[in-house]
């Protein structure tokens, strides 16, 4: 059976087996914009350099919802990070929660399937944000996420609560019984005046070839405090689609960082909607790729009130065949006034086969602003390289810490101590340096 | 310790060095003149292996090694140090770790095992006193921001760290104002040895008031056309370049 065929399969499963659920309609409504839309081939504009239709051209499993997940606590914790045993946990596997996995450690968290939330309590939060992102996103894979929406969770933390560990979300695709096209889906909300420090991770166990469609959806309350990690390691083959999506609905405050270290085909998704005044963003990138990776890194920053910050800066080192794309939207709205929203993509290649396609884009309507862009794409210092080497540092080691020395401004982004103990860790091993 | 016989080199397919011979023995500090564009700053670059010049004749040998087949890394390793004419910023490196890393892959070469941070830091703290380094500096990434005063002493600091055998100062003292000078020279004596040797390369006289040479050598167009005690020196400060000049229009030795 092709994808395609799959997909529809699942939908209609899904349709049937969940008929009064309040998420068929959105669901169904997804699922004719898929159809109209498809999977986006590089006629579209979105994804010209990320080729992802041939990806999809081949037969997938989809876990059905309420599968129970197909590794328990003792093997998940040989993949889990090490350390962080105070932090809170939320698994998928296969797309799918895993209650049994997850654990909530801190007070004013709370984790529940969607479907519960949709139809209790949190009903018309649910109703009112779940899907914005696909006003940003306007192609098969994002709407394929609702049509499939099967598994999903709703995270809240709760009013004026300072998470005082962080939420660590893990989105495994478990290949070991065949090819998984895998969807994690989960919207967050930040009530106001909250902190939430949360780090996301990519794993694939066994045969590479899965199809991970992830997308996270996070409103940000009044005065609450985000602060997001997205760290993906995975080794060659994985394919990844990750969407996070940030809505600012009060005057608040986001860090982010996307770390991605990978080698598979990786393309992310970063909107970050300023919908109130006053709001600030710092948004930070850094993608390693050698060998055949491709990493692509799609990010939109919508001013739409007046008086808001943004910084972005995303650096890339890519060696190898190794294929970048970045691609970063500004857009100031008309009543935006007083926006400050800066953006700078840095490049280094260090293989004549390796590139990197680049493209900030700036749409201000908005008269009195400021904001600038740039980018860059070069090759390592020659002048440095022999500085170092002029002091007994050989040419490989030389190379190494230039480029950690490229990267440094990134990973100080990272606050949280034990985490960036971890990717310093990680850093140093595939650059084959050892710091103090 | 150094022989450098008829060396030469040059860049982009022009001939700058035309028949260097000078040789250094253990101890010596020699200094090397000469007007602007004489190839100075080329001989220096050709001893440390910058890979943008051409050595097209001549030979160099450097304790017993054939100095030109070497790395620039492995040049280090054997003992030679250039202290840069513009030391490079590396935002993001620190000094700390690219000294360690610089010191330990020494050690390697020569099959010892690496310091760890204890033992390194303390070896640190022991230079620094030496060359009366501030920690301060050696916290910030590597030269960035620093004044030209700053980068020079830090060119030193490595110097002191790496202990070479031979240490070439390319025109260190260039844009220093004289204390700054005098902190630079005052670092070299205190690292100047029986064992080891400094070949100084300076367009002013001022720097070896207080780095005081064994020998002056006047390079000119490619040549050193004369060579003489520490005198020569002074001579020189006193009548300009252009005698050298007029007596060697062709840069022919005398």
């Amino acid at each position: 059976m092709d994808t395609l065929a799959t997909i529809q399969k699942q939908f209609d499963l899904l349709q049937q087996a969940q008929p009064v659920s309040s998420l068929h309609a959105i669901r169904e409504q997804a699922y004719q914009a898929f159809t109209q839309m498809g999977i986006p081939t590089s006629r579209h504009e979105e994804w010209k350099y990320t080729r992802i239709s041939g990806v999809l051209n081949r037969e997938y499993h989809v876990a059905p919802a309420g599968m129970t997940a197909s590794l328990d606590l003792a093997s998940f914790r040989q993949h889990a990070l090490p350390g962080f045993e105070e932090a809170s946990r939320l698994v998928f596997v296969n797309g799918l929660y895993a209650p049994e996995l997850s654990v909530i450690r801190s007070q004013g968290l709370s984790i529940q399937p969607l479907e519960d939330a949709a139809a209790g309590a949190q009903k018309d939060l649910v109703a009112r944000h779940l899907g914005h992102s696909r006003h940003y996103l306007q192609d098969g894979i994002n709407a394929l996420s609702t049509a499939l929406l099967q598994g999903a969770v709703f995270v809240q933390v709760g009013k004026g609560c300072q998470l005082d560990h962080p939420l660590h979300v893990y989105h495994i695709t478990d290949n070991r019984a065949g090819a998984v096209l895998a969807q994690p889906r989960s919207l967050f909300y930040v009530a106001e005046r909250s902190y939430l420090r949360v780090m996301e991770h990519f794993i694939t166990l066994g045969e590479p070839g899965s199809f991970t469609n992830q997308v996270l959806e996070m409103v940000v309350c009044e005065g609450a405090r985000v602060e997001h990690y997205k760290i993906q390691l995975e080794g060659p083959s994985s394919n990844l689609v990750s969407t996070t999506h940030f809505h600012q609905t009060g005057k608040s405050f986001v860090h982010t960082v996307t770390l991605t270290l990978g080698e598979g085909l990786v393309r992310n998704n970063l909107n970050l909607v300023m919908d109130a005044e006053g709001c600030e963003a710092h948004l930070y990138g850094l993608y390693f790729q050698r060998g055949e990776g491709h990493v692509d890194n799609h990010t939109v920053v919508d001013n739409a009130r007046p008086n808001c910050f943004s910084n972005e800066l995303y650096k890339g080192v890519l060696d190898g065949h190794a294929t970048g794309v970045f691609n970063g939207k500004i857009f100031v709205r008309q009543d935006a006034q007083k926006t400050n929203a800066y953006q700078s993509n840095k490049n280094i290649l260090l293989s004549e086969t390796a590139s990197v396609n680049t493209k900030p884009q700036l749409e201000i309507f908005a008269d009195d602003v400021k904001c600038s862009h740039g980018c860059t794409v070069g090759r390592l210092d020659e002048e440095g390289l022999f500085y170092l080497r002029s002091r007994g540092i050989s040419q490989e080691t030389a190379k190494s810490l230039l480029l950690h020395a490229f990267a440094v401004d990134i990973l100080e982004q990272v606050q949280d101590a034990d985490l960036r103990a971890f990717i310093d860790q990680k850093i140093e091993e595939r650059l084959e340096i050892e710091l103090i | 310790m150094l022989t450098i016989q008829d060396l030469h080199a040059g860049i982009e397919g022009k001939q700058i060095l035309k028949g260097i011979n000078l040789t250094i023995q253990p101890g010596e500090v020699h200094a090397i003149m000469g007007p602007n564009g004489s190839g100075k700053s080329t001989l220096a670059s050709v001893l440390a292996g910058r890979e943008d010049y051409e050595v097209t004749g001549g030979s160099v040998r450097f304790l017993g090694k054939d100095l030109l087949e070497l790395s620039p890394e492995d040049r280090a390793r054997e003992g030679l140090f250039l202290a840069f004419q513009y030391p490079v910023e590396i935002p993001g490196l620190s000094t700390t770790n690219f000294i360690k890393t610089a010191v330990n892959e020494k050690r390697k070469y020569f099959g010892q095992a690496p310091l760890d941070a204890v033992a390194f830091l303390r070896l640190m703290k022991e230079k620094m006193a030496l060359v009366n380094i501030d920690q301060s500096l050696l916290s910030r990434p590597l030269n960035e921001g620093f004044s030209g005063g700053e980068k020079k002493r830090n060119e030193i600091f490595q110097m002191a760290m790496l202990e070479p055998r031979l240490a070439i100062l390319d025109e260190t003292d260039s844009g220093l104002d004289i204390d700054a000078i005098r902190i630079v020279a005052n670092g070299v004596n205190k690292l100047r040895s029986q064992d080891n040797a400094v070949l100084l390369v300076t367009h002013y006289q001022r720097l070896l008031d207080y780095i005081v040479p064994d020998f002056v050598h006047v390079l000119y167009n490619g040549r050193i056309v004369k060579s003489g005690p520490k005198e020569l020196a002074l001579e020189l400060e006193e009548r300009g370049y252009d005698f050298i000049k007029s007596e060697f229009p062709a840069g022919q030795p005398a």
